[in-house]
This record gives C-alpha cells, sequence and structure tokens, in this order.
C-alpha cells in the first residue's frame, strides 16, 4: 500500500461518486479447517468507491475468500470489513447480501425460471412495484445488449455468453453500489471473453459502481482494472494501478507473474490509458505538427502498448494521437512514453 | 367379465377403497419424507445410517408386516396404511434425496448470494427443481402401494385385494380376473397421472421430455 497513490485516478471519474460503495477490509483473516494456513491473513485494504478493483492471484491465494467475505458467503475469523462506513456485520445478512450484485463463473442462472423473472427476483424481494420493476428490466436489457424480446426465454435457450450477459443484469438488477464478480468469464470462449471485458470496461465507465473482480488471468486484470490487488498464499503482495504493478513490482513474484523479463508481455499488459492517466500535464500535443489522419494511425485508449509499438513501426512516426470512440483527441503517444515507462520508472508524486 | 358386469357397484367400490388407501399412503408418506428428506439434504451424515434403516423396512415380507402390526393397531386399513407408509419412505426420499442433492451447487450459491432467505430458497429454487425427482418418488409409491395394497385385504383393510382373496378361496376366476382387471387398471392410471406430472415438472426446467 505504500505507493498506493502514485497515479491519480480521481480525474477518470466525472460522476459524483457517493461513497458507500467504499470497501475497507480491516487486518482480515480467515482459516479453513481442512488446512493449517488461513485462507486469508491480515489482509488491509481499501477500495475506493467507484473503482474496478482486481483481486489477482494463483489458485488457492485467498482471493475468492477475501471476496466472499464481503456479501458474507464467508464469515472472517477476525478483522473487520466496512462497506460505505458500515461494518458488514451490523445489517442483517440478507439485506447485505440485497444490496450487492453477485456474479459467478458458472453463472447460476435458475433454470426453471424465464429471464425476467431471474433478473427480477432481488427487485421482487425488496419490494419494488411491478411498474418500477418492468422498467428497469428494459433498461437492463438495453444496457447488456440483449434484446426485451429474450425476457420470456429460459436459460437452457440462450448461449454461454449470453447467459453471463444475463447473470450481470441479474445482479445490477436492484441497482447495487457495489458489484463482487467471481471469474465471471473464465468458462467463456476467448472470443465472448474478450468483447464481456470490453463491455464490463464501458458498463464501468457508465455506472460508476465499485466492483471488485477474482481473476488468475493476469492479462483480464490488466485489462479491466483501475487497480490491482495481488495476493499469494493469503497475503497482500501489491496493491496498484497496472502502471505501477509493471514499472514498479514490489518483489519477484510480482515480477514472474507479470513476466517481466519479457519486455514485449510487459507492454502488452499496460494500455494506452495508463499512460494518459500517469501523465502529469494532459498537453494535449508534444510538440510537431498533427500528421494526417490515415486509417490505422489512430490509437484507442484501451489499446495496450504492444499494439501501440506494432503501429508506432509502421506508421513511423515517433508519436501517434489518440482518440476515443466519439473521435475526440485526448492526447499522443509515442516511443518517448514507452522509455520513459520501461527505462527510468515513473517518478513518484 | 359376468362378475364385473352383475357387480359393478361392488367393484366400484372397492376400486375406491383401493384409490383411497393409496392417496392416503401418499399424503403420509409425504408428510414424513419431505422434511425427512430434506434434514437428510443439508446432514449428509445422517444419509447413510436413515437410509440403511428404510432399507431394512423394505426387505420385511408384506403380510408379515401387516401381521405383525396387528397386535398394535387392530385391523383395518390403520395398520395398511401404517405398513405401507414405512414401505414407501425408501422409494420416496431416495428420489427427494437425490433431487435435492443434484441441484447444480452455482444455482444455490447464487440465490444465497443475492439474498434469499432459507425459506425463499426452498419455495422457489430447491422445490421446484427436485420437483420432477419427488414426483417420480411419488409414483414409484403410488405403484408399489396399489400393488402391495392388494394383500392388505388379508387384514380386513378392504380394497381390490378383497375380490382377489375371495375369488381363490371360492375358485371364482371370473372374480379374480376382474379383481386382477381392476388393480392393473389402477396401476395404469395412477402411472400415466403421474408421469405427466413429472413430465410438466421437467419441462419447465429442462424444456424438453426426457
Amino acid at each position: 500500500m505504500s505507493n498506493e497513490m502514485i497515479s491519480s485516478t480521481a480525474d477518470t471519474n466525472i460522476l459524483p461518486v457517493s461513497e458507500s460503495g467504499e470497501i475497507v477490509f480491516e487486518r482480515v483473516s480467515k482459516s479453513f479447517t481442512t488446512n493449517t494456513n488461513p485462507a486469508v491473513d491480515q489482509v488491509s485494504v481499501k477500495i475506493p468507491a467507484g473503482d474496478l478493483v482486481v483481486l489477482l492471484g494463483p489458485s488457492g491465494c485467498g482471493k475468492t475468500t477475501l471476496l466472499k467475505m464481503v456479501n458474507r458467503l464467508y464469515e472472517p475469523d477476525s478483522g473487520k470489513i466496512w462497506m460505505g462506513g458500515k461494518e458488514i456485520h451490523t445489517l442483517p445478512v440478507n439485506e447485505l447480501r440485497r444490496q450487492i450484485g453477485y456474479v459467478i463463473q458458472q453463472v447460476g442462472l435458475f433454470p426453471h425460471m424465464t429471464i425476467q423473472k431471474n433478473i427480477s427476483i432481488v427487485p421482487h424481494l425488496l419490494g419494488w412495484e411491478e411498474k418500477q420493476i418492468i422498467d428497469r428490466l428494459e433498461m437492463l436489457m438495453q444496457l447488456i445488449g440483449l434484446p426485451v424480446s429474450y425476457l420470456p426465454r429460459y436459460p437452457r435457450q440462450l448461449s454461454g455468453g449470453e447467459q453471463q450477459r444475463v447473470g450481470l443484469a441479474r445482479a445490477l438488477a436492484a441497482d447495487p453500489e457495489i458489484l463482487l464478480m467471481d471469474e465471471p468469464f473464465a468458462a467463456v470462449d476467448a472470443i465472448n471473453r474478450e468483447r464481456l471485458q470490453s463491455e464490463l470496461i464501458d458498463l464501468h465507465g457508465k455506472l460508476n459502481k465499485t466492483i471488485l473482480f477474482v481473476t488468475h488471468d493476469v492479462e483480464e486484470a490488466f485489462r479491466l482494472a483501475t487497480k490491482i490487488i495481488v495476493m499469494r498464499a493469503g497475503k497482500l503482495v501489491q496493491y496498484g494501478t497496472p502502471l505501477e504493478l509493471v514499472t514498479q513490482p514490489e518483489n519477484e513474484f510480482i515480477e514472474d507473474l507479470l513476466g517481466s523479463s519479457n519486455i514485449l508481455r510487459k507492454l502488452s499488459l499496460v494500455n494506452v490509458n495508463s499512460i494518459l492517466k500517469a501523465r502529469k500535464n494532459q498537453s494535449i500535443f508534444t510538440g510537431g505538427s498533427q500528421p494526417v489522419e490515415r486509417p490505422g494511425t489512430v490509437l484507442h485508449p484501451e489499446d495496450d502498448l504492444r499494439s501501440v509499438v506494432s503501429l508506432l513501426l509502421c506508421s513511423g512516426r515517433d508519436s501517434l494521437p489518440v482518440k476515443d470512440s466519439e473521435n475526440h483527441l485526448l492526447g499522443t503517444v509515442g516511443y518517448s512514453d514507452l522509455r520513459e515507462m520501461l527505462i527510468s520508472n515513473l517518478p513518484s508524486e | 367379465m359376468n362378475y364385473l358386469v352383475n357387480n359393478f357397484d361392488v367393484v366400484a367400490k372397492l376400486f375406491l377403497q383401493h384409490l383411497q388407501l393409496t392417496l392416503a399412503v401418499i399424503f403420509f408418506s409425504l408428510l414424513i419424507g419431505i422434511p425427512l428428506g430434506l434434514l437428510l439434504a443439508r446432514v449428509r451424515w445422517l444419509r447413510g445410517p436413515v437410509m440403511s434403516v428404510l432399507g431394512i423396512i423394505y426387505t420385511i415380507p408384506s403380510l408379515s408386516f401387516f401381521v405383525l402390526l396387528i397386535p398394535l393397531f387392530g385391523l383395518g386399513t390403520r395398520p395398511a396404511i401404517i405398513a405401507l407408509t414405512a414401505y414407501a419412505q425408501l422409494l420416496l426420499i431416495r428420489n427427494w434425496l437425490v433431487g435435492l442433492t443434484t441441484i447444480e451447487p452455482a444455482v444455490l450459491e447464487a440465490a444465497r448470494g443475492m439474498g434469499l432467505n432459507g425459506w425463499q430458497r426452498f419455495w422457489q429454487i430447491e422445490f421446484p427443481l427436485a420437483l420432477p425427482m419427488l414426483l417420480a418418488g411419488i409414483r414409484l409409491v403410488a405403484l408399489s402401494s396399489i400393488g402391495i395394497g392388494t394383500i392388505a385385504a388379508f387384514i380386513n383393510a378392504g380394497g381390490l385385494g378383497v375380490l382377489l382373496f375371495q375369488g381363490v378361496i371360492t375358485a371364482n376366476y371370473d372374480k379374480i380376473f376382474t379383481g386382477a382387471l381392476a388393480v392393473t387398471v389402477l396401476s395404469f392410471a395412477a402411472n400415466y397421472f403421474i408421469r405427466y406430472l413429472e413430465q410438466r415438472a421437467e419441462f419447465r426446467i429442462y424444456g424438453k421430455r426426457i
């Protein structure tokens, strides 16, 4: 946590963030009777409201255990967990769970219920009015990109990717501040996984929810995360932005995890957006005239730096403009940024 | 067929008695079996001992079981219902337990994580998902009770067994044939009716008849 605030993430949140989405773990430990070593060992970490924080680590490192203690599927042996300034054990357990969206790898849609019933189950439990639920359903279907005509269908009639989208809609149904996602895309095929990841990034940008996301997939973690918590053997090893992890790995374990000796792999883990965010002055042009636009020579915030290198090489330029999906110029990124990032570590603030 | 035509009211009365006996057995079996099965689904270590006891009960020959109960409950339908209900537990609970324990764990975890309490999880998730297996169990109970129930006529429980016993004693083959036919009709009807319910419950979950 020492280098927690190297880059300011505040500028990414334009919407006011309600603090009720903040999660704080305070010296949380949990052991299972089947194992002598604690599954989670004295973890203290603060998840700011509105961030997408990824819990990353090898299987058995305690990341899922930590996640499941937030909605009390597991109870900590010691320590406290705060949600929006409230200790979670001060709430009745089912009331707490209805305030938290929960998405799991196997989706767990109820096979005997239509999509509509699956999604509206928590709003019903909370006593929403029928009209309000119908409106919410339409909004959610639009959000996850499925037609409203899917509502009367059954889960078995949907593909795996569609089912996981419905799982997400179900978790978002009662508009929770916090979303817990336990390896949600691990069972989806590669093409769909990438699509779901991009959609999640989009969705996170739109909804501004706090998302705690568990994965063992390093690429996935770096793709999605505002910040990453790396865990090993129940302990928190490092907590930082993707760029911080790549440029300032805490120890050899992190370096091995990221494959830091391989510079191209390292580049592939960080995207253009992290560079833009990390750069202190957001001056739009780093000098020179703006190049004539040609297809393939524009960078997007979600492009990883490895593809930036290839685009730079192909274009023959020293730097390229970065544009968002609405074609707004966000800045430029070039060789100098890569050099700065890889050779000299970024200056800490 | 003469017997059936000439004594239709008698046969109808015995048929209804037999149906009543079967329905009573199903009712009491469910009353005991549903909570007991639920308990076994939750408390794993109880399964072995309880299922063995039910297995032992099931092996008691029916006629001796009926006769053994006479000192305790007298003659009539009471001992018959008790014995048949005791037999039924093995068939019912085994199916119900399979239904409950084969629900996908992810479904139950999702339900828990979403904040459904125990009662809501049972009625909205577990019960409908285990229902096809429960109905399969009920079907077995119905069929075995109809079959073994004929022997219950020996201890004065009435039912279609009366025709069989009387027919054998008086060497009236027409009567035997009528009794056997009526029991078969009842069995087939029960089988098809419950199978229909089963398929409806399956259809809701799987979308096809399996």
